[in-house]
């Protein structure tokens, strides 16, 4: 029992933050995507395929943090001044994309439309590009000593993690692009398919790179991939990864609606599982582990009860949203 | 570089901490009420059908959107703010008041923004009884997010229901005693009327601005009426549970009410100063000009008690900051007493059937439209600044409760909290501020996202094929059917 509370919220911190980076990775994306569209009309689509479910998307950010800090408040407290500055880049540019989002509808002239989409689109950039980092620096592992972080303020700053940063940049626009080719049609559904297919090469050769420096990086990690027996299961990741890719490039060309979508969401969801199998047990790399963060069993049992009975309700009520607003989003048609 | 005095990194994080909390509650305390305005309204229209209520609605929905999405960003902040600069706190407090932060996301965070989806663009998809429980539930939640956080705060201040571990962290021992701690039925109480005053105060502005310019415009007399509906019932509410929030301080935090007061020495029927310049190194308050006897009548409610001064508790106990807070506490009630002046005048304009027409008076509700911002804020400095030196009050110091963040990591993001919020809120402001200038009109479109999507009506997700554009476009397999 001791050890299965922790465990339990592990596993729900790691699906709410999954969650986060596929509901906002695509509405980040369709800001990623903005430089590639440049009709006023076209992107009110983009946007308008997002408007009523970005803030929601974007509260699974918050549960990811307002979680940590209940159930792991010692990875919360290493975590969040290991990861100073590029978690207050990414705010302040989660900032810019929020009002952006409410005010480039309401532009009084052109000029003033044009500063709230480059508003939109950079807060959408460095949004996912700081993600990238912070995960890149925390991948690496971070310097702990006592209860606290020990490392400086520019420990994040490596080759890996901007590697990892451009990596969610291209991620975000395969699933801004599939979530687009879903919502849209005709020739602007036409140019995403284009960009998908770019996007998705992009992020391949990304998770091929990013795997590869691991392996060079991190002796835990070759030790989980690489050596036998294990590896003989490991092998499997890459052949799964491959055949999802083989799926999302023959639904493009089939110019299928919603699978291409729903291959990207696999290709992110084999990766973010290849990611936890190399963590694991750890909370904090490369020393903390889960049962050490935990807060204590109250706690963790107190917020439980509530989250067991809450999460399916939000679940549900979520689902009904994205259901009330299922369908194409038009052209000059737009809720906006 | 010698006399120099560098700001450390604990007075660092205390200034980034005050700024994005006091910038980011401005939003909640306007929005609190103006979702439950938007559910009367609703209610309203729903009842009588009548398209006056319908387009106050829209026109207050339209700017409900703006703010709550400034509310939403300034608030994802703060979900971070307790580990990027106050780690120490959060691994010390985090197993008490963690959850209730966790709680507040579950309940109402998801809910409100579940829903103001379909609350901003949903009316013609879900027609209007749907649509009317959205607008509820947005509101509900934005009353249980309130309830919430106040939890927390309030166990700051008067912490109950924990043990501690023998390295001073805390754990819990009661939910219900840590939850509804001594301090919370007050500041909840307080609090929530506290927004709900804004928002009147904000909806009286706008509407007697607009009566200004033509006194026959029903939506302006509408929301004119309301507010001061609200300004007369609930202002004086306000002071009755201002003071017995004050008692309650007074038990529980004495150094913070004796830093209101500006008392050092404690004495028997205690003055209540009205100015004064409380000079914490000489330990008097200079200039000191009060009413005999009165601060014992409301701290105690008996006019001859002894009221204890700061000097009955150490110094390294005091807050850190007193004129601070005794000035705070002073524009509070100042503008507390403002707000009833309004309520009455109104309702005596209202019963000489003059309510619309006395320009003085819609004057004086135009100036005061920012008296709740300036009410809430001053009355939150007079909390937190008084809670000081400490975070969790009497047990855990703010100097113990930093994280290990270098000093300029804590300027550069303090100044880049400073110039995004400015840039980036300030337009948002500038732009809610022209919606107010905008004649509240009949048939008002709402926010622009809810122009009619089709004329299908409000048929969930409507026929979308039929739309002129497009017809060329190429019909892929897969394409979702429509109803």
């Amino acid at each position: 029992m001791s050890l299965a509370l922790p465990l339990i919220w592990a596993v729900l911190i790691a699906v709410a933050v999954f969650a986060y980076v596929v509901l906002d990775g695509f509405d980040l994306g369709v800001g990623i995507l903005f430089p590639a569209v440049h009709g006023r009309h076209e992107r009110d689509v983009m946007v308008n395929s997002v408007a009523p479910v970005w803030d929601g998307n974007e509260t699974w950010l918050v549960l990811g943090g307002g979680g940590l800090f209940a159930v792991f408040p010692l990875a919360y407290a290493i975590l969040l001044p290991a990861l100073y500055m590029p978690l207050t880049i990414m705010l302040l540019a989660l900032i810019f994309r929020g009002v952006a989002f409410e005010m480039r509808f309401r532009a009084r002239h052109d000029r003033e439309q044009r500063r709230w989409d480059r508003s939109f689109m950079g807060g959408s950039y460095v949004a996912a590009f700081s993600q990238g980092i912070a995960l890149g620096a925390f991948v690496q592992g971070i310097r702990v000593s006592g209860r606290a972080y020990a490392g400086g303020w520019w420990d994040w700053l490596t080759p890996f993690s901007l590697m990892t940063g451009l990596a969610l940049v291209a991620g975000y626009g395969l699933l801004g692009a599939c979530w687009l080719i879903w919502k849209t049609e005709g020739e602007l559904q036409d140019r995403f398919r284009h960009l998908a297919a770019r996007l998705a090469w992009a992020t391949l050769a990304f998770i091929g790179a990013v795997s590869l420096a691991m392996l060079f990086l991190s002796a835990p990690f070759r030790a989980r991939w690489l050596v036998l027996p294990r590896a003989a299961g490991a092998a499997l990741a890459p052949l799964v990864l491959l055949a999802l890719a083989w799926l999302l490039f023959a639904a493009l060309k089939q110019r299928r609606d919603l699978a291409p979508f729903l291959y990207a969401l696999g290709v992110f969801l084999l990766t973010y599982i290849g990611l936890g199998v190399s963590l694991w047990p750890m909370m904090v790399p490369p020393g903390v582990a889960i049962a050490a963060a935990a807060a204590p069993p109250a706690t963790q049992a107190f917020l439980l009860w509530g989250a067991s009975v809450l999460i399916p309700i939000i679940l549900i009520y979520t689902g009904y949203v994205y259901w009330l607003f299922r369908g194409k989003v038009q052209v000059g048609v737009g809720r906006h | 570089m010698a006399g120099l005095h560098l700001p450390s990194a604990l007075d660092l994080a205390r200034s980034q901490f005050a700024f994005v909390v006091i910038w980011h509650f401005l939003y909640p305390a306007f929005t609190i009420g103006l979702a439950s305005f938007l559910a009367v309204l609703e209610a309203l229209w729903l009842s009588t059908k009548k398209t006056l209520f319908l387009d106050t609605f829209q026109y207050w929905l339209r700017i409900f959107a703006v703010v709550f999405a400034m509310g939403v960003v300034s608030g994802l902040v703060m979900s971070y703010q307790f580990g990027t600069n106050w780690s120490v706190f959060s691994d010390k407090v985090g197993p008490v008041i963690g959850p209730f932060l966790g709680y507040e996301v579950l309940t109402a965070f998801f809910l409100e923004a579940g829903f103001l989806g379909v609350m901003l663009f949903g009316l013609k998809r879900v027609g209007p009884k749907l649509h009317f429980m959205a607008t509820c539930l947005v509101a509900v939640g934005t009353l249980v997010s309130t309830f919430w956080i106040l939890a927390a705060n309030s166990w700051m201040q008067t912490p109950d229901g924990f043990g501690r571990t023998a390295d001073g962290r805390f754990f819990p021992t009661s939910w219900v005693k840590a939850l509804f701690n001594p301090s919370f039925p007050y500041r909840y109480a307080h609090t929530v009327v506290a927004a709900y005053l804004t928002t009147a105060l904000v909806v009286g502005a706008v509407g007697a601005f607009h009566l200004l310019k033509d006194k026959t415009n029903p939506r302006a007399r509408l929301m004119f009426s309301m507010a001061m509906w609200m300004a007369v019932v609930i202002g004086p509410l306000q002071i009755v549970l201002g003071d017995l929030h004050g008692v309650n301080s007074y038990h529980y935090q004495p150094t913070k009410v004796a830093a209101m007061e500006g008392q050092f020495d404690t004495e028997q029927g205690a003055s209540a100063l009205m100015f004064g310049w409380p000079d914490a190194k000489a330990g008097e308050t200079r200039l000191a000009l009060g009413v005999p006897k009165l601060a014992s009548l409301y701290l105690t409610h008996n006019a001859n008690a002894v009221v204890e001064g700061l000097k009955a508790y150490p110094r390294s106990t005091w807050p850190t900051n007193i004129p601070l807070v005794f000035f705070a506490f002073r524009i509070m009630v100042g503008l507390g007493v403002l707000i009833v002046l309004l309520g009455v005048t109104g309702l005596v304009l209202r019963w000489r059937g003059r309510l619309y027409d006395s320009r003085l008076f819609q004057r004086f509700a135009v100036a005061m439209g920012p008296a709740g911002f300036l009410a809430v804020t001053a009355g939150w400095i007079v909390t937190e600044a008084g809670r000081q030196p400490f975070t969790v009050y009497g047990l855990l110091r703010t100097a113990d409760s930093v994280g290990p963040v270098a000093a300029p990591a804590v300027a550069a993001s303090l100044v880049a909290f400073v110039v995004v919020y400015v840039v980036v809120f300030g337009s948002g402001m500038a732009f809610t501020a022209h919606l107010f200038g905008q004649t509240p009109g009949p048939h008002d479109p709402g926010p622009p996202a809810d122009e009619p999507i089709r004329t299908a009506g409000i048929t969930p997700a409507a026929p979308l094929s039929g739309a002129p554009q497009q017809t060329q476009a190429p019909k892929t397999q897969g394409q979702e059917t429509r109803s």
